[in-house]
């Protein structure tokens, strides 16, 4: 039987979906929520996902990266990746639970818009692996900045609980503020630092081909990297209180997410993306 | 089946009032002297002895009833009780009555506030004692690790221990809301009274890592400072330094607010993304309300820990059918197997 990368790709959002209905039975039950479950739900998924982006990026030769739906599955692939490590090391099931989330929700998006993958960019890094490596390393940035969202949610989520005094039902699964603090400004200095390489990696060996690079892509990438920096530098001196950090993190990623749109829309050269996937070589 | 018996004798806080517990309680060297009696005592074959404030109670395999009446002749007789006023109020399970009380005393149904851990420790300790002086023997052994597995089953499937539920337990559990541990965390008692020094210990009990107390009278800081473990200064010196703290507890006598919101304020500039901690025990209160709205100041007063404590207490109580449920489930397959043991042992 022959199963295509979209199927893959498919049945990982399958098992993102599980772990967020896992969490959410969980949630509304007022139990804590089984992080085995949970991380279970996610690593399957994340492996097929693996799979399914794998297999288009040997049909396509390259980071699979060409159009909007590729894009978009290889940021939450980012920030799946970045959870299962996290997730394991602070014990942090309710993020494992906004992970799931993040992930159903950007890959059943993804898969439900057949337009996003009706074409994709031809020759995308012109040969050029340094090209490879800066979309590469830019994706997997968007992928830090997603889960910096999401720990900033959470900290939000606590942030009100304990204005509130509401610390009830699902609240008391949340972790503590300082944690989510902490890992926040981790996650912003890891991101910050995977944009700043792969924006130094695109100014250094895309000379050659500035030609064909977008201005409204340039401006946009540089504009996101240049935004998480400043954020950076404010936290580093203090300038930033804690909900103001999670706040402007939240905008930030929302603001990331629509730059996806733009670098897409950069693209020139198209090609017909295969239905059912694109074809495997 | 033989006659042997698997019994539970004692009296607890649901039956017994303070005046007769206190009587009753196996205080100092008395509790080496009943096992003594008991290793002595005719058809006993086991014992258990569970001495604790709220309860003691003695479980045990033995002969048949005369063995129980003996164990409680001698209980009344060590305690210098009388035998008729004791069996007023006592309690005496056999059978799967007795696994099913057990049961529920491990898993913190039976103690005086509902689902506390600290029981299931000290039922573990009584079991160890009997266990290496060997008074327990394979029934009581399988009977009270059972008791164990559905003392951490409950607390698993139940949410019977879930949230504090007493105020100074409550302000503890705030701080770890906050900050994850109180190790690195610096604590600032301001005022010495009562509730204070009890909540201040139960932060250190969980780790706090500095204590500092301030008083109007510094000789009274320096008293209670002295008591646990912590450095003393002047109350105003103290407010001063407020930025240095993470979780400053209130209970001066002042008549008028001693933490204003300007000053807070200012202090919150300086912290950046550090919250801060206010628990405000003082009646009249030293913190004024609108200080809770300033960012990153989490304020609470003396009604909203009682009111969290209380909802915590009634989502305890909602879980105790649900809870005894298992347990009971629990303790009929248990005692199926046990009474199997007992004939086996007979």
């Amino acid at each position: 039987m022959h199963i295509t990368d979209r199927q893959w790709l498919w049945l990982a959002a399958g098992f993102y979906l599980a772990g967020l209905v896992l969490g959410t039975v969980a949630l509304v039950r007022g139990r804590r929520q089984s992080r085995v479950a949970i991380y279970g739900a996610i690593a399957l998924g994340y492996l097929f996902q693996t799979w399914g982006l794998w297999l288009r990026g040997r049909a396509t030769g390259g980071c699979p990266l060409g159009n909007l739906f590729e894009l978009f599955q290889c940021t939450a692939w980012s920030a799946t990746t970045l959870y299962l490590v996290v997730g394991t090391r602070f014990r942090l099931s309710v993020l494992g639970y906004f992970a799931a989330c993040l992930a159903a929700v950007m890959t059943l998006l993804s898969l439900g818009v057949p337009a996003w993958d009706a074409t994709r960019s031809a020759r995308l890094f012109g040969g050029n692996p340094w090209v490879e490596v800066h979309a590469g390393l830019a994706l997997f940035s968007y992928g830090v900045f997603g889960l910096l969202a999401l720990t900033s949610l959470l900290y939000l989520l606590r942030d009100r609980s304990l204005k509130s005094k509401r610390l009830g039902g699902w609240c008391s699964f949340l972790p503590s503020l300082v944690e989510l603090d902490h890992i926040g400004g981790r996650l912003l200095t890891t991101g910050v630092s995977l944009l700043g390489a792969a924006l130094a990696v695109a100014w250094i060996y895309w000379g050659d081909e500035g030609a064909h690079v977008g201005y409204a892509k340039v401006l946009a990438t540089t504009g996101v990297g240049l935004a998480y920096a400043l954020m950076l530098g404010a936290r580093k001196h203090g300038r930033l209180s804690g909900v103001r950090f999670a706040r402007l993190s939240l905008v930030l990623f929302v603001l990331a997410l629509a730059t996806l749109w733009l670098v897409d829309r950069s693209r020139t050269a198209e090609v017909p993306a295969e239905k059912g996937g694109v074809e495997q070589r | 089946m033989s006659g042997r018996v698997l019994f539970l004798l004692g009296a607890t806080h649901q039956r017994t009032p303070l005046e007769v517990r206190e009587k009753l309680a196996l205080a100092g060297g008395a509790a080496e002297a009943m096992r003594a009696d008991l290793r002595g005592l005719p058809g006993l074959a086991e014992f258990v002895v569970l001495n604790t404030c709220n309860r003691v109670e003695f479980y045990g395999v033995g002969a048949g009833a005369e063995t129980v009446e003996a164990v409680e002749r001698a209980f009344c007789t060590r305690q210098r009780f009388d035998l008729e006023e004791f069996r007023s109020f006592r309690l005496r399970l056999t059978g799967c009555e007795a696994v099913q009380h057990l049961l529920e005393v491990a898993g913190g149904l039976d103690s005086q506030m509902l689902g506390e851990t600290e029981i299931f420790g000290q039922v573990k300790a009584a079991y160890a004692e009997a266990q290496s002086r060997g008074f327990a023997g394979p029934v009581l052994h399988r009977v009270f690790q059972k008791a164990f597995q559905a003392a951490k089953a409950v607390r698993t499937e139940t949410a019977i221990t879930s949230g504090q539920v007493s105020v100074a337990s409550v302000a503890v559990e705030l701080a770890l809301d906050i900050y994850g541990a109180l190790e690195p965390a610096r604590v600032l008692l301001l005022g010495a009274g009562e509730i204070g020094e009890k909540t201040a210990r139960a932060f250190l009990s969980r780790g706090a890592g500095r204590l500092d107390v301030a008083s109007r009278h510094i000789e009274r800081a320096a008293q209670l400072a002295e008591g646990l473990g912590a450095a003393a200064l002047a109350l105003d010196r103290a407010v001063a330094r407020l930025g240095e703290y993470d979780i400053v507890v209130c209970c001066t006598a002042s008549p008028v607010a001693v933490l204003h919101v300007a000053e807070v304020e200012r202090v919150m500039e300086a912290r950046a993304s550090r919250p801060l901690l206010l628990v405000d025990m003082a009646m009249p209160r030293d913190v004024e309300g609108q200080v809770g709205d300033l960012p990153g100041v989490y304020l609470y007063n003396l009604d909203d820990l009682a009111r969290i404590a209380d909802e915590n207490s009634r989502a305890r109580c909602a879980e105790v059918s649900k809870a005894r449920a298992i347990l009971q489930a629990r303790a009929e397959t248990l005692w199926a197997k046990a009474q199997a043991g007992l004939t086996v042992c007979a």
